[in-house]
């Protein structure tokens, strides 16, 4: 058994991500970004961004599935 | 002296010697020589030129400056750390191949003609084959013949384009080409080739995961390189290249998330960080090119780097399928912490190196006003955390346990995956060395509080998309399975209408066979019924009916006569 085999410290961990996400979204409000387009100087610009872009990179992928998948010896046939 | 001889020969020589080398002096000879290479390298510096009279013209089979060089440097590293990796590999082609592979790679970048270059591409082709051939698996030999079609393929579109430049311009020298002409055009889509331009892409993902542990590795270091550095000096400041490297950073991220095959999954991020060089290339900005060098030289580490940890479960496993894997953290922790460098280099983390080269292109994007291009470049990057930053660690070393147990990579994997991580961590805290030996000098810096800000939110936000499609079960499982790419358009598209066309023929031609054969047989018949025992031929007539004819005959002549 290794730390990562108890459900509890996944979570931790998990809540620990939250955690350190909201710190740096608010340290947006300390730190003077000096902005490379008109948009990423938002408040949280990056984050929210990182986000949606991956839950939508996910989901493109899942349905990229449905049309390329197919099984695992379909060059062999 | 150690500079007269050019320095691709060394890495050449050494390969073509290893075969007859004695087994247990071949592992040392694959680290030595590059060795020797860099420290050649070191010693010529830029500026050298070594000319020869050959085929009517001159040719500059060596030219060195701070382009060529930035790329032969970590060409040397590369090979010797390939050295390392591979030192249980003593048997066989692969070795004397990976290091013919690498020197012809070498002498292509330092080419200065054009003939030079096609003649050094050609060979690291056929090298390179044979590495993947020496995987040894069906698999294997198939998708190397595949292969080498495409990149024999992409030398004929180079001879042809230089043959036609020559035919213009009067000039083999391999400098900055541009689209005028249609030997430009050709030669792009040569060099496209082997950058792995969106749909000329597929002989990558095709062949490097099916190479041995240590062969893919080799593999993942050169031959794109190659056509990097042959864009950047034929093609800089090109505007087409800023949508196709942003097309190439894009795509095949989602191909990355649903594949199985971790090395295949590598080969799509290997992919996506091309096309971030790609468009640093388009930029043509003093930022872009440094960018896009500086940012090839930090991916034959980093990735390399992720390619040896895989090589390592392969080895120790057997398999690198995500859906076989989990849990093996426990039996190779130091696998895993090396692969999470990797990870973190290739994921751009402050103090890692793609900090510090990735980003000097998206400035670069950003301050030439490409905003679009920035936000899809951004995507990107959030893209290549997600399925190469943390995929490739999460599913091999975490993950659910397999329950599979096996033995930590051994020693000398290990020391080679420290030293790449070693130079990954080293380019990431300390860039002013790396930008150092850049095309240009560069004034830029990636440790203001504001990127470091920026580029961490980006990245544990990512962090926590996936944690959270993972744990609402979101995420889409691992499965076994195939990912149709362009290599349908061959490998199914092109198989069934060779199959279909070959059928075609079949019956076409027993169609024509049958007809010959109809009318043969007829004119057999005919031939038969006229001259055979019983045919009016064959017969005797009586004498009379000869004096008749000859009778009629002369009458028919005496007629025409009169009345002519």
């Amino acid at each position: 058994m290794s730390w990562f085999d108890h459900p509890r410290n996944v979570t931790r961990l998990y809540r620990g991500l939250w955690i350190v996400g909201g710190a740096l979204v608010l340290a947006d409000l300390v730190v003077h970004r000096h902005a490379e387009t008109a948009f990423d100087g938002w408040f949280g610009f990056y984050g929210v961004y990182g986000f949606v872009a991956c839950v939508a990179l996910v989901l493109a992928a899942k349905l990229l599935r449905r049309v390329v998948m197919r099984p695992e010896d379909y060059y062999d046939r | 002296m150690i500079g007269e001889i050019p320095a691709r020969l060394v890495l050449v020589a050494a390969g073509v010697l290893a075969p007859f080398v004695p087994v247990a002096a071949r592992g040392a000879l694959g680290v030595a020589a590059p060795l020797l290479a860099l420290a050649q390298l070191v010693w010529i510096g830029p500026g050298y030129r070594l000319e020869v009279e050959a085929f009517g013209t001159a040719l500059t089979i060596v030219r060195t400056d701070a382009l060529s060089l930035a790329f032969g440097y970590v060409f040397a590293i590369a090979a010797c750390l390939n050295g390392i990796y591979s030192w249980h590999v003593r048997r066989g082609v692969e070795q004397p191949a990976a290091l013919i592979y690498a020197g012809a790679a070498m002498a292509a970048i330092f080419a200065g003609d054009l003939l030079s270059l096609f003649v050094f591409w050609e060979v690291s082709a056929v090298a390179s084959a044979l590495v993947i051939w020496a995987g040894g698996t069906q698999a294997a030999y198939r998708a190397g013949m595949r292969y080498l079609a495409v990149q024999l393929g992409s030398g004929m579109l180079l001879a042809a384009g230089a043959a036609l430049r020559y035919a213009d311009t009067g000039s083999l020298a391999f400098d900055a080409i541009g689209l005028a002409s249609p030997g430009g055009v050709m030669l792009l889509a040569a060099f496209g080739i082997k950058c792995a331009f969106p749909l000329l892409h597929n002989w990558l993902q095709d062949a490097y995961p099916e190479a041995s542990a240590s062969g893919t590795v080799v593999l993942s270091a050169f031959t794109t390189k190659i056509g990097i550095y042959a864009l950047a000096r034929g093609f800089a400041g090109e505007e087409l290249l800023v949508y196709v490297g942003v097309t190439m950073a894009v795509f095949p991220i989602f191909f990355a998330v649903i594949e199985n095959d971790l090395r295949r999954v590598l080969a799509y991020s290997l992919n996506n960080q091309l096309g971030f060089m790609v468009v640093g290339i388009g930029l043509g900005t003093e930022l872009g090119l440094n960018g896009a060098v500086a940012h090839a030289f930090a991916d034959i580490l980093f990735k390399g780097l992720l390619f040896m940890s895989m090589g390592a479960v392969l080895l120790r496993v057997g398999t690198v399928k995500a859906t076989e894997l989990g849990g093996l953290h426990k039996s190779m922790p130091w696998t895993t912490v090396l692969c999470i460098v990797g990870a973190a280099s290739i994921s751009a983390f402050p103090l890692f190196s793609g900090f510090a080269t990735k980003s000097m292109i998206m400035a670069s994007a950003a301050q030439e006003g490409y905003t679009v291009i920035w936000f899809l470049l951004l995507f990107a990057s959030a893209g290549v955390f997600h399925h190469a930053g943390i995929k490739i660690p999460f599913f091999a070393f975490f993950a659910h346990d397999s329950g599979k147990r096996c033995e930590e990579a051994p020693a000398h994997m290990l020391i080679a995956m420290t030293l790449a991580a070693a130079l990954c961590i080293g380019i990431g805290v300390f860039p002013a060395a790396l930008y150092s030996v850049l095309p240009m000098p560069t004034s830029y810096d990636p440790y203001t509080a504001a990127h470091v800000l920026a580029q961490l939110q980006l990245l544990i936000f990512s962090a926590l998309a996936f944690s959270w499609l993972m744990r609402n079960g979101i995420y889409p499982p691992e499965l076994r399975s195939v990912n149709l790419d362009s290599d349908w358009l061959y490998r199914g598209l092109g198989l069934r209408l060779a199959l279909i066309s070959n059928s075609a023929y079949q019956s076409i031609s027993a169609a024509i066979a049958d007809r010959v054969i109809t009318a043969g047989r007829m004119g057999a018949a005919a031939l038969e019924r006229l001259h055979g025992t019983r045919g009016f031929f064959a017969g005797t007539s009586a004498s009379g009916s000869m004096a008749i004819s000859i009778m009629l005959m002369l009458l028919a002549f005496l007629l025409s006569y009169y009345f002519a």
